[in-house]
């Protein structure tokens, strides 16, 4: 673990500006900045977003997995529970259908010019965060931690090696692209 | 090596490959996986202490993510600039209110689609942090992690999206 680096505040911000403007291009480059090729992927007629997030999380998980062997990173699984993940990711995903964009793209959408992802998408992001903060004590009394189950991983599940888990979902990833190119997706 | 950057498209696995590559430097250099929809609540928080004051640090859910720049405030920044120095390369960058696809099932009035992004971009806004992640965090950071939490949540997303786009362009 670098933690030299990890704990210097000014330069944290500016290797996450540096990563957020890789990422801005990569997302521009693959098209996914724009509402016709993420409306396209909901409408199940253009892959490209499930293309690019499966081969993503195959190559980062592969890569983030090695260096946690190597001792160089530590994992930072989510906490879930059916009350927050399912619910939230539900209404997540209404929210995706009637956008076309999500928290990221849509700031590459605004780097790109689309002002309905400025005026609407943003400004939108930004009055819903706000609402949730403003519900979030109620909620999280009556149903966010219903059906908790924690940082849990797969490999911990199922209690084996996380190179068990590894392989056979970057196997399964590759496939299902093969898949999907076969059948002209 | 120019050519290549004023490219209108990379092909989606050298775009897939590319984000994953980064993953690894992100964990490696700042130990923090790539997300986006924390900086949204930071920004809103932001925006509320311009008009409450102090007060809104006092906020249950601003004591967990406090209104303030962090790495992935910076990081959602820099994705401005870098879609804008990608689609300024390529040419691609221009000005538009409404997307050809939307045009052409709903007509190419701003204001309509204007209101529709608004209405989904709250409803995305609550759901990312009912949810604790967005399509960044949890569908990308997350399973690649192989966390059970970004599993469900990246299935939940594209029952909710795929189920809301067929009902929007299919019905309406």
């Amino acid at each position: 673990m670098l933690r030299a680096i990890h704990a210097q505040k000014g330069v944290q911000l500016g290797i996450g500006f540096a990563a957020g403007i890789f990422f801005g291009f990569l997302l521009q480059k693959g098209g996914v900045t724009t509402y016709d090729v993420i409306i396209g992927q909901l409408l199940l007629t253009d892959f490209t977003v499930v293309k690019i997030m499966l081969t993503a999380t195959a190559t980062g998980m592969v890569g983030v997995h090695f260096l946690r062997s190597l001792g160089l990173a530590e994992l930072h699984p989510k906490p879930g529970s059916l009350g927050s993940t399912a619910l939230g990711g539900l209404i997540f995903g209404v929210g995706f259908g009637i956008l076309g964009y999500c928290p990221g793209t849509v700031a590459g959408a605004v780097g790109q010019g689309s002002l309905d992802a400025l005026f609407g998408g943003v400004v939108g992001i930004l009055l819903g965060a706000g609402i949730f903060s403003e519900l979030f004590p109620k909620l999280n009394e009556i149903i966010l931690n219903k059906g908790h189950f924690g940082e849990i991983t797969w490999p911990q599940l199922l209690k084996v090696n996380h190179w068990a888990i590894v392989f056979p979902v970057g196997i399964g990833v590759i496939c299902l692209l093969y898949l999907l190119e076969k059948a002209g997706l | 090596m120019m050519d290549w950057l004023a490219l209108k498209v990379w092909s989606p696995y050298v775009v897939g490959i590319g984000i994953g590559l980064l993953s690894c430097v992100t964990f490696l250099l700042s130990d923090k996986p790539i997300g986006c929809s924390t900086a949204f609540s930071r920004t809103s928080g932001m925006i509320e202490r311009l008009f409450r004051g102090g007060r809104v640090a006092e906020k249950a859910y601003y004591k967990k993510f406090a209104p303030e720049i962090d790495w992935e405030w910076m990081l959602v920044a820099g994705v401005i600039v870098g879609a804008f120095l990608s689609a300024s390369l390529s040419g691609a960058f221009h000005w538009e209110w409404v997307p050809s696809k939307w045009a052409a099932s709903f007509g190419d009035f701003p204001f309509t689609r204007w209101w529709v992004a608004l209405i989904g971009g709250m409803c995305m806004g609550i759901g990312a942090r009912w949810a604790g992640g967005c399509t960044s965090g949890h569908g990308i950071s997350g399973t690649l992690q192989l966390a059970l939490s970004s599993w469900l949540a990246v299935t939940c997303f594209f029952i909710g999206g795929v189920g809301t786009a067929m009902l929007i362009f299919k019905v309406f």
